[in-house]
């Protein structure tokens, strides 16, 4: 089939008495499409009347028939009058499927110049931005008022649906959260040990290992897992359900997507990320004990002496008492953008993305405010 | 069509599908012959998409052969089975169009795999298929969400007929369709057929389209092509779900318009 390409002429054009004679040889198909569309585009203008010969057409399919029609219209443009002779009764028919106007087969002109959609674009994206930040706080309240719902009519909570979630947000994380925060101690020590070895100061290295794994690192790393881990998920998760109209669904029978579908995953991560955040702890601890014990000879027992006496209770505690607000973050995030899927499948990646990157940023931005408010009130 | 002129396009023989424990097809034969239109019917859950996706090659039986338009398509070699995609167009019971494209650049999508077309002609194309199979003009720019479900099927089938294809597979064209809408995708289904020679592979319950446009019937039940045949041959069929359904009220009203 591919043969016939270049080796064929398809239109052929001579003047003839009061006018052109033009011949449509061989097969018009898709295939030679643009060979053909070149051929006629070089057709010159003529006045009078065209012939159009279409006895020796091999093959035509819409598109050929397409390219004919196309034809005619350049030649009349042209103020010719244009006649079709030869045609099978077959290739009459398809020709009259096609005709159409003109106009429609041209795609709408592209819209104002670059620089005009940029600024829009700029104007744009802050509308959204700040529709965006109300619409989180409408939903927050939502879930809020919902969660509140639940306190007095507690039967209503989904306990399967919260214990799968507790299940796959917290259960399945523990080896990668306790991976990391692992590798996280053990090159904790090793760099506080190399820094300190120049003060002669080696075992303050858990003092430094304690206070920042306990108060800052533990927690926010388990965070930024999870956000990318479950938070992600979150969206892809809702996101295809709101595609399938299957939320839709659930507020026809009567059921609350709140309630069902968003309840149990926040309350899943406020249960899991603690947990998971102690976990981290313990993990980015025994790291850094081992790492001390093996490459500065500092034995377990005189670790968790020295220990001892660099943190107190409440280090630990500042750690742990940010890990719900941060699981309240990253639930209700993953879960709104989920809820704003709309149209294609490509909305979800971007809502996926846009949620991963907004918990995270939240996760610290609210840590900061912690640390102020810490150093405030002197903890 | 008469017997010594017919050339089949599609040949399935000894056709096994399973799933698990489940056996969708056992030992089913069928032939499709150039430039007919074969409507498949039979209960939901009998198989028909399945055989549709197994033909395409989007499922692979356990056992049997396959061979479209003289290729067989389950061994043959990545090359040949692309220059055989190239020839047939697939219509999903959903539509399947790309969500993230509008309506003209989905039909594009096979032409620029496949061709190498100039833009400006791929874009005439594109939209003349939309005004083929009956879209308004303005849906050529809208993406497959801000469309119906009966527009979104016949945006898929503009893209099914991107290429000119010579065999067309359809599940459920009709359903979903208003019956003017319906009527009108009959009609057009025949014209591309008579004026292109198009041989088409249609999964329908629709008895109308059954009766108007389809040169051949095929019936599945328990697990192979229990009978095919004119619709003449169907009438005389003497099995309970065959007569059921050409018989019941409902065909009874089809073949009395
Ligand atoms: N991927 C799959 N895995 C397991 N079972 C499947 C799969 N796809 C289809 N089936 C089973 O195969 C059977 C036939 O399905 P199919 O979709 O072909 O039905 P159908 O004849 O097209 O019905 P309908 O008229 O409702 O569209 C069904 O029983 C279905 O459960
Ligand atoms: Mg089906």
């Amino acid at each position: 089939m591919n043969a016939e390409i270049g080796k064929t002429t398809f239109w052929q054009t001579a003047r003839r008495e009061g006018g052109l004679g033009c011949a449509c040889t061989g097969a018009w198909i898709i295939a030679n499409a643009a060979a053909i569309d070149a051929a006629i585009a070089g057709t010159e203008s003529v006045s009078g009347h065209a012939i159009l010969d279409l006895g020796g057409l091999s093959r035509l399919d819409t598109a050929g028939a397409h390219l004919i029609v196309k034809a005619e219209r350049r030649l009349a443009a042209g103020g010719a009058t244009v006649e079709r002779i030869g045609a099978r009764p077959e290739y009459e028919t398809l020709l009259e499927l096609v005709t159409c106007d003109a106009a429609r087969l041209v795609p709408p002109p592209p819209g104002p110049p670059w620089i005009i959609r940029f600024l829009g674009g700029i104007g744009q994206s802050t509308v959204n931005a700040g529709h965006e930040a109300r619409d989180l706080i409408g939903f927050i309240g939502l879930v809020i008022v919902t969660l509140a719902r639940l306190i007095v009519k507690p039967w209503r909570l989904r306990l399967t649906s919260l214990v799968f979630n507790i299940e796959q947000v917290g259960f399945n994380a523990m080896p990668i959260i306790g991976l990391l925060s692992f590798l996280i101690g053990v090159v904790m020590a090793y760099q506080g040990a190399d820094q300190l070895a120049r003060f002669g100061a080696q075992i303050y290295v858990v003092n430094l290992l304690g206070i920042s794994v306990l108060r800052e690192l533990g927690v926010l790393m388990t965070s930024i897992i999870v956000a990318g881990r479950s938070g992600s998920a979150f969206t892809a998760q809702i996101g295809s359900m709101k595609l399938r109209e299957e939320i839709d669904a659930m507020r026809t029978i009567g059921l609350d997507p709140v309630e069902v579908l968003v309840l149990p995953r926040v309350l899943a991560l406020i249960v899991a990320l603690p947990l998971l955040t102690f976990f981290a702890d313990i993990m980015g601890l025994l790291g850094g004990a081992l790492m001390a014990w093996s490459s500065l000879d500092l034995p377990p027992r005189l670790f968790l002496t020295q220990l001892q006496q660099a943190v107190e209770l409440h280090t630990f505690f500042v750690g742990l008492i940010k890990a719900p607000v941060f699981a309240m973050t990253i639930a209700i995030v993953g879960c709104y953008m989920g809820m704003k899927v709309s149209g294609s499948a490509e909305s979800v990646g971007k809502m996926t993305t846009a949620s991963v990157v907004l918990s995270i940023f939240l996760v610290i931005v609210i840590d900061a405010f912690f640390s102020v408010f810490f150093s405030m009130v002197g903890l | 069509m008469r017997p010594e002129a017919r050339e089949a396009v599609i040949t399935v023989r000894g056709l096994r599908n399973q799933f698990g424990a489940q056996v969708i097809h056992d030992h089913l034969d069928l032939d499709v012959w150039r430039g007919e239109v074969l409507g498949i019917v039979g209960g939901s859950g009998t198989g028909k998409s399945v055989l549709m996706r197994t033909i395409v090659g989007l499922n692979r039986p356990r056992a049997g052969s396959i061979n479209v338009l003289g290729v067989d398509v389950l061994g043959a070699d990545e090359d040949v089975r692309h220059a055989v995609e190239r020839r047939w167009g697939v219509l999903f019971q959903d539509g399947a169009l790309f969500s993230s494209l509008t309506v003209a650049q989905n039909i594009e999508v096979p032409m620029k795999e496949h061709l190498d077309l100039p833009d400006k002609l791929r874009a005439e194309i594109a939209r003349l298929k939309v005004k083929l199979v009956g879209l308004p003009p303005e849906a050529a720019d809208k993406f497959p969400s801000e469309l119906s479900g009966g527009m979104r099927k016949r945006a898929g089938l503009a893209r099914a007929l991107a290429l000119d294809p010579e065999i067309v597979f359809l599940d459920e064209p009709t359903a979903g369709l208003d019956p003017v809408g319906a009527t009108a995708f009959d009609n057009l289904i025949k014209d591309l057929q008579q004026a292109l020679g198009l041989t088409v592979f249609m999964v329908t319950h629709d008895l109308d389209s059954l009766y108007a446009i389809c040169d051949r019937i095929a019936v599945l039940a328990e697990k192979r092509v229990l009978v095919e045949g004119p619709i003449e041959v169907m009438l005389e069929q003497t099995h309970p779900w065959i007569r059921e359904y050409f018989h019941g009220p409902r065909a009874r009203a089809a073949l009395g318009a």
